[in-house]
């Protein structure tokens, strides 16, 4: 009872931007801190590899942003399936913050990707299931942001975006499976399976730490995006009007 | 949950599952198109196709790369463990290419079973490691 007592006080609009508010600094200290031990063991402390050397170290980059492209996808499809059912404004809110941040880690995955093929692979692009349905997953985020500003009523919008977000959710397992249902050039999973991992525990470390910072990156940017995007929605509301003057009076 | 929720909620699974069982399906008639390359027992077994460009994709078996001397054109054997075949390239080979290492190459079958490549990607394996701890494994490979 407690706990649906507080879910039901945080999902108002107004308790939620303060939450957040609070929140904030704390997430972007403990974000700077996380992410200067990721890149320092990431860069300096892990070995290089015994065979890519020191271009491996793209993975400190490309890995979480990968994970975080279908990390947030997951997030976006439970909360647009929360915003059809029950209505709840934050989780429209979230969905649509999401798809902004979702997009700029796939983007930034296929680039360093890309960036890391030309040499080892011998290319920078090729049509095989994971690089294929990863693009696929760019173009869904696109797509996402693009109805969501075609509708002048952002509460039909929410409900449309809801829809397609549930709709492209069955690419997330494809992606995630595509190295192991076929042959693909991209390599098998390295951490997220159910084996050991196949890599050095001196190279995960820094590369866990970086998946972290990312998530806090993530969980930092979701927070702003959805306090903007709030104001922008209740900008009619009382509390709205009492914050504009309590800042204007400071 | 009140009706409306309710119904609403089953929407959403019947939605998901709809979409789930295409995508099922739609994958499994392209099966064959999804898949990036063949193996060399694939090619042996008639499966590839004869009339366009596909790829293959093996180890390279050691001491099977021969250069020649006047060209970029070079020559090696790719394997499955079951079965080998020649490969042909002209061109430069990318930083991951060793023998015993895996690649994909995309070309065609000339009539003598020799695969003529246009070009030869590296396939990188999930592994990463520092030299030393490969080096040790090695030894350790060798020992047994």
């Amino acid at each position: 009872m407690m706990i649906t007592h507080y879910l039901h006080k945080i999902a108002s609009p107004a308790a939620f931007y303060l939450f957040c508010g609070r929140c904030l600094p704390w997430l972007i200290a403990l974000f700077f801190i996380v992410l200067a031990l990721g890149l320092y063991g990431g860069l300096v402390t892990a070995p290089a590899d015994y065979q890519q050397g020191d271009a491996f170290r793209i993975i400190y980059v490309h890995v979480p942003a990968a994970w975080m492209s279908l990390f947030i996808y997951l997030v976006m499809a439970i909360n647009a399936a929360v915003a059809l059912i029950w209505r709840i404004k934050i989780s429209e809110v979230i969905v649509v913050s999401s798809a902004y941040i979702g997009a700029s880690f796939t983007f930034l995955a296929l680039v360093t990707g890309s960036l890391w093929g030309k040499p080892m692979w011998g290319t920078w692009w090729t049509w095989d299931a994971r690089l294929t349905s990863e693009l696929v997953l760019l173009f869904l985020y696109f797509s996402i942001i693009a109805l969501y500003n075609a509708y002048e009523d952002k509460r039909v919008a929410s409900k449309a975006i809801s829809i397609l977000a549930l709709v492209g959710v069955i690419n997330i397992p494809i992606i995630h499976y595509s190295v192991v249902w076929w042959n693909t050039l991209h390599q098998g999973a390295t951490v997220t399976k159910l084996d050991k991992p196949s890599i050095h525990i001196d190279m995960l470390i820094p590369l866990l730490e970086m998946a972290f910072a990312f998530n806090l990156y993530y969980l930092i940017s979701l927070m702003q995006r959805a306090r903007n995007e709030i104001l922008k929605r209740e900008f009619n509301s009382l509390w709205v009007k009492k914050l504009c003057q309590e800042s204007s009076n400071e | 949950m009140n009706t409306k929720r309710k119904k609403r909620l089953l929407a959403i699974v019947l939605l998901v599952a709809g979409v789930s069982i295409a995508a099922y399906l739609a994958l499994q008639s392209f099966n064959e198109n999804l898949m990036y390359f063949y193996s060399p027992s694939d090619i042996k077994a008639g499966k590839a196709p004869t009339n366009h460009l596909f790829r293959v994709g093996g180890l390279v078996e050691k001491n099977s790369l021969i250069r020649q001397e006047d060209s970029l054109m070079l020559e090696f054997r790719v394997t499955d463990q079951a079965e080998t075949i020649g490969v042909q390239y002209t061109g430069i080979l990318p930083d991951l290419f060793r023998e015993g290492q895996g690649i994909i190459a995309r070309g065609k079958l000339n009539k003598n079973g020799l695969f003529v490549a246009e070009e030869v990607l590296a396939k990188h394996d999930e592994n990463y490691m520092p030299p030393e701890v490969a080096d040790s494994l090695k030894m350790h490979n060798k020992a047994q």
